[in-house]
């Protein structure tokens, strides 16, 4: 291997430290206008009346559209198309787009939306998933499983009562993990206009292209094969820029109807009105254990706060218990999840997508248990570790697994013997574990295709050009694709030219979410590689007569591997067989191994393999102000194999960065307005100023270990990092206050004000504690139930739930049969 | 409004430049200059995306008015590339992986350029303080740290 495996320039450094890199609002063209939204004042309201006769009549202003020209819904999910471009005839959360300006320049069209008349009439207002509950009507959306529930699921995997009557002990534990966003540096922007054939071109800043060009011609009813959407390099995405979004279908519907460029770009308060971001989650966790520590059998319930949109939340919902099995060896294993409107920011994937908060809870109560029953917390772990290439309860088919050594990794660099349960007070390290999808297993709507394509353009100069859907967000996924073809091709990346994100030019990828890139476009860019070296393989072999498995392709060379005089240069190589076959090209691309799971909701948490990581933090708390530190952190994640290892750790770095983030300062909240203002239910504080995340002064020290285990099924045996990474750090730091000063901070974030009110409780003799210490009654569905493998399962359902909702069909995924 | 004219040197060049005269010194650079490498993040001085050099000192660009710069030196970005070369602090982050999206890049890099025309030699933690000002989602920032310190340790 020459280039993979070797930290590297990424592809696309130079454009990025040159500030050339261009993102959507970089994009400037001639005739340009720009679009501002009016966004609801009011968290749930019907809107009876809009006038936009003054707004239209200010000078400078093109085009005032209402939610009357945006007639058909579109949504992310199949399952959940409950979203209109601008409001048609309710606002379900305060900064709800109801009304666009299209102006000549931003100010003239901001100062127009003053002018823009909304009479509203005010609904009930739901803040809390415990009023969606207790409150059926009036219904936010009138579809979900019932009242205010969007979605309510019950999974079962075997005995699970019995597994706890077997147990030695039953843990029970609560915990609440608070929302926060994604945060993105750049803003969203988009812009539109129409290319000289008269068609639609979208610049947009979006992590999935290929779903933004379906949803625009559903939303827009126009021929999708007259669409071209246009991935900018995202100036981060995490998540946050993955659904379709309304300010691109008002900016592509305007440049439609005004026949000129429309911009947006916006404000950083509309980000976070934006949101996707992390659902605040409540759960219970019930585990059976024997003495040993080996898990008999576990019991989660979830209940999600979704905002005011479906977005991802069925899926989100599922996540919430698809991977505790995929860490821990799991017999008997019971899910159930609930996911609520409320008339907040729709809440949908943020990195980890639904999994940090289960496996936040996850953690701490084996932390937990390990002290109960006097075993060291990592040494609990290597005893429950899940078996490699097995199949879990749930029916997820796992791969390699580089668990085990991630813990010994960290334990060992942390010097973990001698700082468990060691250092002075108020200085403490905590221990978890984690695993996350190499990419999701099913697309988001129902199909057979590939999940990434590649195409490749060979020139006689011996230039490559590599087509791929994919979308750089940052992670360096361009960087992948060049790699993969230049290390088959045995030709330099600088010789390569990305072309990616571009649904004119570029076949599809699903997008970058799951972490699904590097392992899905990288076995496609192999496969199209591996087709392009075959035909020059051939045309060479003939002009030298040497046997095509004796030729080799490097250094910009194809030679005899026998004598490496007799060859020709890569460019030659291409002059050859284009003169052999015609125009050089090749495509490859990668569809996910089908799913082990036979069962309705089955549908989420298969992926072809899966990454773990294990982390020890070490925390300073100060016990007369709760103030708490982070000085380092020890990170190990299994990543297969490293491509370009510089990515590679920044991966990992950036993970445990935006964890530190989640574990102590960062959260998406909201107060109510005076009563003598509008009572409205408010974002707390939506700007960066406010809304702490940590900076260069926050950010601990990282040691990072990347545990290389090739797994067959990745490129090169690649495994995913940008998620993974993050999850076990939030638990990881609670158990290291935990070990620091003796209590138990049982939700995120880990604030000095909860340090303080659980060290008040301790002093005052109550439970060491604080957090949640009520789960509320949910109606969960009747389980459905699906024996585990070693019950002699199938994969399918043993019964049917008495109260079966509507098909889910390709929400969760759905099944393949 | 009527159009107001500004002469300043920008990027080591004598340049004039008419715009609205309430505009940010970040809205003339991208939108009437067309230098789009200096980003915004917030547009109130919270992220620090739009640093930019003014008399060598970082200052915000969304927090100056255009109208203050006559006179004056500004550096942005895509002056930091000197007779077709890199300047050192682009090579180590390109190089290190201090760029993951290069939003907030620009940004970095000015802030770190000022740094070192001030400290030859600047410790860990002064790296640290003086891009504190700076968010970045992408890297942890740790690989930042090691751009700038590579560029210290390597030909200046």
């Amino acid at each position: 291997m020459r280039i993979i495996g070797v930290p590297r320039r990424r592809v696309d450094g130079r454009a990025k430290v040159t500030g050339q890199t261009r993102f959507a609002d970089d994009v400037m063209l001639p005739r340009m206008v720009h679009c501002k939204l009016l966004r609801s004042t009011l968290p749930h309201a019907r809107i009876v009346r809009i006038d936009v006769s003054r707004a239209r009549a200010r000078p400078g202003v093109h085009l005032v559209l209402t939610g009357r020209d945006f007639p058909i819904s579109y949504g992310i999910l199949p399952v959940s198309q409950d979203e209109h471009a601008l409001a048609v005839d309710r606002v379900r959360f305060v900064g709800d787009p109801v009304a666009a300006v299209i102006a000549c320049d931003e100010l003239t069209a901001f100062e127009a939306l003053d002018f823009i008349d909304v009479e509203y009439e005010p609904l009930r207002t739901y803040a809390e998933p415990e009023e969606s509950l207790a409150f059926p009507e009036p219904r936010i959306h009138d579809y979900g499983d019932s009242g205010n529930i969007h979605k309510a699921v019950s999974l079962r995997f075997g005995d699970v009562e019995q597994a706890f009557a077997d147990a030695d002990r039953v843990f029970e534990d609560t915990f609440f993990y608070q929302g926060n966003t994604h945060l993105p540096i750049e803003q969203h922007a988009a812009i539109a206009a129409r290319d000289p054939d008269g068609k639609l071109v979208l610049w947009s800043s979006t992590q999935t292209p290929h779903y933004v060009h379906r949803a625009l011609a559903r939303a827009l009813a126009i021929p999708a094969a007259q669409i071209r959407v246009i991935a900018t390099p995202n100036g981060g995405g995490f998540g946050g820029k993955s659904d379709p979004f309304n300010h691109e279908m008002v900016v592509a519907r305007a440049a439609l109807m005004l026949d000129r460029p429309v911009k947006i770009c916006l404000t950083r308060e509309e980000v976070f009105y934006c949101h996707r971001g992390r659902h605040p989650v409540l759960m219970t966790f019930k585990t059976g254990v024997r003495l040993d520590g080996t898990i008999t059998g576990m019991h989660v319930k979830t209940l999600l706060d979704g905002g005011a949109y479906g977005s991802y939340g069925v899926a989100s919902t599922f996540y919430t218990g698809a991977l505790q099995t995929v860490t821990y060896h799991i017999p008997a294993y019971h899910f159930e999840g609930c996911r609520v409107f409320t008339n907040k920011p729709p809440c949908g994937p943020k990195r980890g997508h639904g999994t940090p908060q289960s496996r936040f809870g996850q953690e701490i109560q084996l932390d937990k248990i390990a002290e109960s029953l006097a075993i060291d917390p990592a040494v609990l772990r290597l005893r429950i570790v899940e078996q490699p290439e097995t199949l879990t309860a749930n029916y997820l088919r796992v791969g390699t697994i580089g668990l085990a050594e991630c813990v010994h990794r960290v334990t060992r660099a942390a010097d973990w013997q001698n700082k468990f349960r060691k250092l002075p007070h108020g200085r403490g390290v905590g221990i978890a574990c984690s695993s996350y999808l190499s990419g999701a297993g099913l697309p988001i709507y129902y199909n057979d295709m590939p999940h990434s394509g590649v195409q490749l353009k060979l020139d006689r100069s011996g230039g490559v050009t590599a087509f791929c859907g994919a979308t750089e967000i940052g992670q360096g996924s361009d960087d992948v694709l060049v790699a993969c073809v230049a290390e088959i091709l045995g030709i330099e990346p600088i010789d390569i030219r990305a072309v990616t994100g571009d649904t004119d030019l570029t076949p599809v990828d699903l997008g970058s979410y799951s972490s699904r890139v590097t392992l899905m476009m990288g076995n496609a860019a192999i496969q199209a590689a591996e087709r392009a070296r075959d035909l020059l393989a051939e045309a060479v072999s003939k002009k030298l007569s040497v046997p095509r498995d004796r030729l080799v392709f490097a250094d910009r060379r194809v030679f005899d591997t026998e004598n490496a005089g007799t060859g020709v240069a890569f460019s030659e190589a291409v002059c050859l067989a284009e003169a052999m076959f015609g125009t050089i090209g090749s495509t490859g691309s990668y569809t996910p191994p089908r799913s082990a799971a036979r069962f309705k909701g089955g549908g989420v948490g298969p992926s072809p393999t899966y990454s773990y990581s294990a982390a020890i933090v070490e925390v300073d708390v100060d016990p007369s102000s709760g103030w708490i530190q982070v000085p380092r952190v020890w990170i190990a994640h299994d990543i297969g194999r490293a491509l370009n290892p510089t990515l590679v750790r920044g991966q990992v770095e950036g993970s445990v960065y935006m964890a530190i983030g989640e574990a102590l300062m960062e959260e998406q909240t909201f107060r109510r307005l005076p009563a003598r203002l509008s009572h409205a239910l408010v974002h707390k504080f939506p700007s960066m100023l406010e809304y702490k995340s940590p900076t260069t002064l926050d950010m601990p020290e990282v040691f990072t270990e990347l545990v290389e285990n090739p797994d067959p099924r990745g490129p090169f045996g690649a495994k995913e990092v940008g998620q993974g990474p993050l999850l076990p750090v939030m638990p990881a730091v609670a158990n290291a206050v935990y070990d620091a000063i003796g209590v138990r901070i049982d939700e995120v974030p880990i604030t000095p004000e909860k340090i303080l009110t659980a060290l008040d409780a301790r002093a005052a003799g109550k439970a060491p504690r604080y957090g949640p210490t009520r789960f509320p009654d949910v109606p969960y569905p009747e389980p459905l139930d699906v024996p585990p493998p070693w019950d002699g399962g199938d994969g399918k359902a043993a019964s049917l739930p008495r109260r079966s909702s509507q098909p889910d069909r390709a929400s969760e995924g759905g099944v393949r049969r | 409004m009527a159009n107001t004219n500004l002469t300043f040197t920008l990027n080591g060049e004598a340049t004039e430049v008419a715009f609205a005269p309430y505009k940010t010194l970040l809205e003339v650079l991208r939108e009437d200059l067309n230098l789009c490498g200096t980003k915004h993040g917030c547009e109130l001085g919270e992220c620090g995306a739009c640093a930019v050099l003014l008399d060598g000192q970082p200052v915000l660009s969304c927090l100056v008015l255009g109208v203050e710069c006559g006179g004056r030196r500004v550096l942005t970005v895509e002056g930091l590339v000197t007779d077709g070369r890199l300047h050192p602090l682009q090579e180590t982050f390109a190089d290190l992986g201090a760029a993951q999206c290069g939003y907030c890049t620009p940004a970095f890099l000015v802030t770190a350029k000022a740094l070192l025309d001030e400290h030859a030699n600047p410790t860990r933690h002064q790296i640290r303080e003086a891009l504190a000002g700076c968010l970045c989602r992408c890297t942890g920032y740790q690989q930042i740290f090691e751009a700038v310190e590579a560029a210290i340790a390597g030909p200046r």
